[in-house]
């Protein structure tokens, strides 16, 4: 069975190395994987996506709309922008966080009020937390990444699997800890 | 050992392995990361060039010498490199030479979506595509080999999804192949007409031999699945259409593109029921297939704009049961790419927008963004190095027809050195009093932080010289008191800058210096330095916001500086009338 896991979010949240360091453990653990990422324009405020699908074997790197199994917004309107990739009773993880786009910023467009209650009344597989200030709390805002990653691994029920191991290998030595205690944490959310 | 892969890293890798020596690119998404890669194996040396026709050239020297050489561009850098591309064809090669070109189906991060397929055909060279990154390190070896068994530049194409997708690929130890012997052979490597003349007629005979083989290699195979559809595709389609189709139909997977296997395809069509082609873009197999006499389906159900994906061809092919999808009922906020927080191009492009009867010609590179509100910098872009051309030329259309427009050409310091030079020359040289506004900020940014001939070091990490942009501004003959070097950070100083610029009457050039605000050691140094509003003192007027800085925002009837994202640029601060916004840090 191939799973399919689409990360949306903002430029400069973390979302290409969460992506990756799942990628990493998923060939470890002996998966096919292919993974997408595609750089925008900008590096920082831009929309991000990348995906990753994995399983015995894998053909297409692209998810299409109503297929992802784990859709993983790491800015709140992301996850409203990106809900027709979900598959029919699918996972949605929400970081319940906000980034301005610019048009909201100058006041050419509104950011909307009710964006995590639409989410709760649409769809059932739901796990909403707010990761930046579980990173914060933990020591370090840029570590909501691993916070969301966490969240992801227990979602597709891969938690037994050395993902500690996987941080170390991928991440510099001083990072470490902050970040194990990023991806703990998210898992047990 | 098996490792997953980008398509780019696995082409380097190809290239270690293969025993590529030398490799030569111009920055360019989405191929970028090929060279960035090659630059880590001691074996090739690698280098950026100042422009995509320079790589090619370079490579071209290499591969006369002896060496197995590679140079990759993205699509449209292709269109810069095409004259010794074509040259080359008939030259041939002595080491293996390998020209990628990147399209980018889709146009993630480019001006157009040209299908450079056409170009092996229009150049007469050989053509591999791979659609994952295993056949992406495998083709590269296949495409020295046919390079140098059939004296041919082979052009090795990929897009977007091959190069950024990541797969698992089995590495090997590289194969040393040194640097060949070169004999001296003008009649091959000197194209003068008379030479020319008789080398066009080999280069129509190794098509032929090339075509022979094309049918009979192992790039290009078929897959028998059930024989009621057939279908012939390449790339990254052959995975979509695997994907959709599974088992449920047979498969000629072409690798080798350019010529295509004219037997293989009428064996491959005379077996199945119905012939389906999968691609992207441009019917160019389905062209190809056609002038074969089959009959075939293809673009009438698949698109030719955009990037392909397993839900189209479903869509396009398949009787479709419609799913449930997830809707919300809320309108969702659009979220355009935008100038970073701390971007130093934002205080020039925030000075010029006070103006506004300037005409600006704008480049390829982060600072197009200069176009999106609030800034509203830019009336045309078109390709690298034409903000200064297109300048010249639009101020001499505005002067014919009598219209005083002022034009300012925006670039970066990259862009300038690939293609901008020879604008100012002929902006000089022509007398057309435009403003050529040079965005130094001393290194390739938007394709991720690339040095470049102005940085002092190489892709190699050796130091290199600074080649100095003021020094050849002056050389190209801008007089010295049509010259203003400024901190973009300083708006005052900017401004009058831009205020000169804009009164002057002979051609006029803007340097501003200040580096990237995402270069590692300029983060390190500001990481202390931001802005922060006193709540007492701001009247929420939001000239603030004017300058167009994702970090400011205007929430719950507060405007307040988002610490994590600035960087104490002071732009803010400087907008500010009344003194409400403080900088902490220095």
């Amino acid at each position: 069975m191939t799973k399919s896991i689409l990360f949306v979010g903002v430029g400069g949240q973390g979302i290409i190395l969460a992506s990756k360091i799942l990628t990493e453990g998923l060939v470890k653990f002996g998966y096919d994987v292919k993974m997408s990422e595609v750089h925008g324009m900008a590096q920082r405020g831009g929309s991000v996506t990348t995906q990753v699908r994995f399983g015995e074997k894998v053909y297409s790197p692209l998810i299409g709309v109503g297929e992802a199994d784990v859709l993983v917004a790491f800015e709140k309107v992301e996850a409203a922008r990106w809900i027709s990739y979900l598959k029919e009773g699918g996972n949605l993880i929400v970081n319940d966080y906000e980034i301005y786009s610019m048009p909201v910023l100058i006041g050419q467009e509104q950011y909307p009020e009710n964006v995590i209650e639409e989410l709760k009344s649409k769809v059932e597989n739901v796990k909403i937390f707010n990761a930046a200030e579980a990173a914060q709390n933990i020591g370090n805002i840029k570590t909501q990444n691993i916070v969301l990653l966490g969240a992801l691994i227990k979602a597709l029920g891969l938690e037994n699997l050395d993902w500690e191991g996987i941080i170390k290998e991928n991440l510099p030595e001083k990072m470490q800890d902050e970040n194990i205690k990023a991806l703990k944490f998210g898992m047990n959310i | 050992m098996k490792r997953i892969m980008s398509g780019n890293e696995a082409i380097a890798r190809g290239a270690y392995e293969a025993g590529c020596t030398v490799a030569a690119a111009y920055p360019g998404t989405p191929s970028t990361e090929i060279l960035e890669n090659t630059a880590l194996y001691k074996e090739i040396y690698s280098e950026w060039s100042p422009n995509e026709k320079v790589a090619v050239e370079v490579a071209c020297g290499a591969s006369i010498a002896g060496a197995r050489s590679i140079c990759a561009m993205k699509h449209v850098g292709l269109n810069v490199a095409a004259d010794p591309m074509f040259t080359m064809a008939y030259e041939g090669v002595n080491g293996g030479l390998i020209i990628i070109t990147a399209d980018d189906p889709g146009m993630h991060s480019s001006q157009n979506e040209q299908d450079n397929r056409y170009y092996a055909p229009h150049a007469k060279v050989a053509m591999v595509e791979p659609s994952d990154s295993q056949e992406c390190k495998d083709f590269v070896k296949y495409a020295f080999e046919i390079s140098e068994k059939f004296d041919t530049v082979v052009l090795f194409r990929i897009t977007t999804r091959i190069a950024h997708s990541k797969s698992i690929v089995e590495l090997k130890e590289r194969c040393e192949v040194g640097v060949k012997e070169y004999k001296k052979d003008i009649e091959k490597y000197i194209m003068i007409p008379a030479h020319s003349r008789v080398k066009h007629y080999e280069v129509e005979e190794r098509l032929l031999r090339l075509q022979e083989y094309s049918n009979n290699c192992p790039l290009n195979r078929i897959e028998w699945g059930d024989k009621r559809i057939g279908i012939i595709t390449s790339g990254i389609s052959y995975q979509y259409a695997k994907e959709v189709f599974g088992e449920n139909a047979s498969y000629l997977k072409i690798g080798m593109s350019y010529p295509l296997p004219d037997k293989m395809i009428k064996k491959f069509a005379k077996a199945v029921d119905k012939v389906y082609i999968i691609e992207e873009n441009d019917p160019y197999l389905e062209t190809y297939v056609k002038s074969l006499g089959i009959e075939c389906i293809g673009k009438e159900f698949i698109p030719i704009c955009g990037e392909l994906n397993p839900d189209i061809i479903r869509r396009a092919l398949l009787p479709v049961k419609e799913k449930n999808i997830y809707r919300v009922d809320i309108k969702v906020p659009s979220r355009p790419p935008v100038l970073c927080p701390g971007c130093p191009h934002r205080g020039l492009f925030f000075a010029i927008s006070r103006y506004k009867d300037i005409i600006a010609t704008s480049d390829i590179g982060c600072y197009t963004l200069g176009m999106m509100p609030p800034l509203n910098v830019a009336d045309a872009m078109i390709c690298m190095g034409a903000s200064i051309s297109a300048g010249v030329g639009f101020k001499k259309a505005a002067e014919k027809a009598g219209r005083d427009s002022k034009v300012f050409g925006i670039i970066g310091d990259s862009t300038f050195f690939h293609s901008g030079i020879t604008g100012l020359i002929d902006a000089v040289y022509n007398n057309a009093p435009i403003v050529t506004v040079i965005l130094d900020n001393r290194i390739t940014g938007m394709t991720g932080h690339q040095d470049n001939p102005g940085t002092g070091r190489t892709l190699m990490g050796e130091e290199a010289p600074i080649i100095d942009i003021e020094k050849i501004v002056k050389a190209v003959g801008i007089k010295d008191e049509n010259i203003r070097v400024v901190d973009p950070y300083n708006l005052e100083e900017t401004q009058r800058a831009v205020d000169d610029a804009y009164k002057a009457v002979e051609p006029f050039v803007i340097i501003t210096k200040q580096p990237c605000t995402l270069i590692k050691e300029v983060q390190k140094r500001r990481f202390n330095m931001y802005c922060k509003v006193e709540d007492e003192r701001c009247k929420k007027c939001k000239a603030c916001l004017r300058i167009g800085c994702p970090a400011i925002t205007f929430k719950n009837g507060k405007i307040a500086i988002e610490r994590s994202m600035c960087n104490g640029c002071t732009l803010c601060m400087q907008v500010c009338k009344f003194d409400a916004i403080e900088k902490v840090g220095e």
